[in-house]
């Protein structure tokens, strides 16, 4: 399902970060019981803007920093949200989950199964993924998959300014845990260049993006390529240049991975017979392989060609010859595109 | 000591130097010949170099992200430290771990760019020692934002009821990023989270390094003779921001020039002075640590970056068989559906 068109009216562009940011003041404004909480969210507004501005609208008890303690702080989110709350609870860098994942994964998205649908966790786990910049194998994942491999969590990852702003606003007002996955490279911060695509047209007003609505940010009818995050942008600049070619790329942009848009994906290879997956993941046990399972029970007399384009099985590696090498650039989704063109 | 301290600090300026090339006007951390992010310990030089005077090869040491003061200290081979700094194929990791994850297990050195993290990795160091019946420590360096987490408080608590020969030092800057002490964190220092644990809290209130030396002789030799673990806390200063690129508008400016007006090394000169050694000698310590960088930085940017295909080697130290460990896991043969 398309997405709305972004209200042209006022033309406000804006970056993903301030987008985000948006969102939360607006719900926080609404909701005395929104509040935001992580390391250096306050004072420094988020290492990567996540929360650039906030103080100056809302003081220290809404907009909290806290110890670097993240077992105990999205513990503490987890705990509030039982209470009713509807709290932010921000971890770093994505890396950091392993200070802290029984609250995630054994607390925060098991208690409303557990409780046999009692309890519910109304909280928001904002988090920053990707590399590209070198950081090495403890600040440059994107784990996706993992997040989405284990249930209970809600699992949105924007690609725009105006997804989210949208998909942030159904995040917070969401009864179940959400976990918000934003790419470092894609936020608008002076010190990491965004690629053209990110910043876009936002309205003003408050909307929502509901979860499980994948997009199509480009048309096209020869191959199809799912991907999400940053590899949307890698996507679509594949697909002006594979034009080029006279190969119509369709560019579906995944959104959220819990709940899952398969019917989108589905028509699209029922159209093209040709599916890429790019994920900026690991490679195996992850969303390439999800996607192409989810096609393969669904629609297997659709798919004449197939291919996969993810992180290779390694941690992402500092240097830069290595870092380029298991990130998918552009140039692989060029060639995995034409591989599956050709092979069909 | 003096030694390290200079050649800590002088090789830090080097490093920021390199790290700014390419990176102007707009600052773009992913530019230029040292990427991804840099953090500089000008102003903790004093807390690696005093306390790695006690330590002999066999014992261990866990550094965090801010490394490379406690790295020299130790021994760390400074050209291949360097040339892991620059990405390149002979750094001590291959061009695989950068500035916050350096290896090098001929002087039993690591470090962890997660906080807290390298406290564990000390504690199993020092257990081994104690079940091989030797008499080496392991020493665990953390920033003072790091004694709320968790993976610190449950590693004093092992590393004390199993009496374990591990000297855990906090390097108090004052600052975790943006996060002054005083706003995560109840009591007065660090040193006394020991009191829970029922073992030694010691603090040195100064970045004073003779100071901190002798502090650590006691704590180093307690744990040598199988007396146990002790929590040292020393005050280091942050002189400049957590990060490269760090804008530090979250910092009074007044703190910043306070933290640079106190310089241990500059401090430690005029110790040396006061006990009879001449403005030669140091200007001679100081030249030999230039001329060591410089070198140790010629040769790093001389070597080759690593080829982009051994981004595939070392996932494991024995490849499961049937994984080809040097090859891309990443080809993919399209398969055929109905034609």
């Amino acid at each position: 399902m398309a997405q709305q068109e972004p209200e042209q009216e006022s033309g406000r562009m804006l970056t993903m970060s301030r987008a985000m940011v948006e969102a939360i003041a607006h719900e926080m404004h609404e909701n005395e019981e929104v509040f935001y909480m992580g390391e250096d969210v306050a004072d420094y507004g988020g290492i990567f803007d996540s929360t650039d501005g906030l103080l100056d609208e809302f003081d220290h008890d809404r907009i909290m920093d806290v110890p670097i303690s993240e077992t105990a702080y999205l513990g503490a989110a987890v705990g509030a949200a039982q209470e009713g709350m509807r709290p932010i609870a921000e971890l770093m860098f994505v890396d950091f989950f392993g200070v802290c994942m029984d609250q995630i994964y054994n607390q925060m998205a098991k208690n409303t199964y557990m409780s046999g649908g009692s309890v519910n966790v109304p909280m928001v786990l904002t988090t920053a993924v990707g590399g590209t910049y070198n950081d090495a194998a403890q600040h440059s994942q994107t784990l996706y998959g993992t997040f989405a491999h284990l249930p209970g969590m809600k699992v949105v990852v924007p690609s725009t300014a105006y997804d989210a702003k949208g998909l942030m606003h159904n995040a917070i007002r969401d009864d179940d845990p959400v976990v918000y996955l934003f790419h470092k490279r894609l936020m608008g911060i002076g010190w990491m260049p965004a690629p053209d695509g990110p910043k876009t047209a936002v309205p003003e007003d408050d909307y929502t993006i509901p979860f499980g609505n994948a997009d199509i940010k480009r048309k096209g009818d020869d191959v199809t390529v799912v991907t999400l995050g940053l590899h949307v942008h890698r996507a679509l600049e594949a697909a002006d240049s594979l034009a080029d070619d006279d190969i119509e790329t369709e560019v579906i942009d995944l959104r959220t991975l819990v709940p899952l848009d398969t019917e989108t994906v589905q028509e699209s290879v029922e159209k093209t017979g040709r599916l890429v997956v790019v994920d900026e993941d690991y490679r195996s046990f992850g969303v390439t392989g999800e996607i192409i399972a989810s096609v393969a029970e669904g629609s297997l007399d659709d798919l004449d060609a197939v291919e996969r384009v993810a992180v290779p099985d390694v941690p992402l590696p500092y240097a830069r010859p290595l870092e380029n090498e298991v990130i998918p650039g552009t140039d692989d989704i060029i060639e995995t595109v034409q591989n599956v063109h050709s092979n069909s | 000591m003096f030694d390290d301290m200079v050649t800590a600090r002088n090789y830090e300026e080097r490093l920021q130097e390199e790290y700014l090339e390419g990176k102007q006007p707009a600052f773009d951390i992913s530019a230029g010949p040292i990427p991804g992010e840099l953090h500089l310990a000008a102003g903790h030089e004093a807390s690696g170099a005093g306390v790695c005077q006690h330590l002999r090869e066999d014992d261990t040491v866990t550094a965090p992200h801010r490394p490379h003061h406690v790295a020299i200290a130790k021994g760390v081979d400074l050209k291949r430290m360097t040339a892991e700094i620059f990405g390149r194929q002979a750094g001590l990791c291959k061009g695989k771990g950068g500035h916050m994850h350096l290896f090098d297990p001929d002087v039993k050195f690591a470090c962890s760019g997660i906080i807290a993290e390298g406290c564990p990795p000390a504690v199993g160091a020092g257990l081994a020692a104690k079940k091989r019946n030797t008499d080496s420590v392991a020493v665990a360096f953390l920033g003072e934002g790091a004694i709320d987490q968790g993976a610190f408080l449950e590693s004093l608590n092992l590393a004390s009821v199993q009496n374990l020969p591990v000297v855990f030092v906090i390097e108090d800057n004052d600052w975790a990023i943006s996060m002054p002490k005083e706003r995560v964190t109840d009591v007065e220092n660090g040193s006394q989270r020991a009191d829970g644990f029922d073992l030694p809290g010691v603090r040195v209130d100064s970045d004073d390094a003779i100071a901190i030396y002798e502090t650590a002789k006691k704590a180093v030799g307690r744990a040598r003779d199988g007396n146990g673990p002790t929590l040292i806390e020393v005050q280091v200063h942050r002189r400049m921001g957590h990060f490269m690129g760090d804008p530090e508008s979250y910092r009074p400016e007044t703190d910043t020039e306070a933290a640079q007006q106190r310089d241990s090394i500059e401090r430690l000169a005029s110790d040396l002075r006061a006990h009879g050694v001449d403005e030669e000698e140091i200007e001679e310590i100081r030249d030999n640590a230039h001329d060591r960088v410089e070198e140790a930085i010629e040769w790093a940017k001389d070597q080759p970056e690593p080829e982009p295909e051994e981004a595939y080697e070392d996932v494991f130290s024995n490849p499961p068989s049937g994984v080809t460990d040097t090859e891309p896991s990443i080809e993919i043969r399209p398969s055929g559906g109905d034609d």
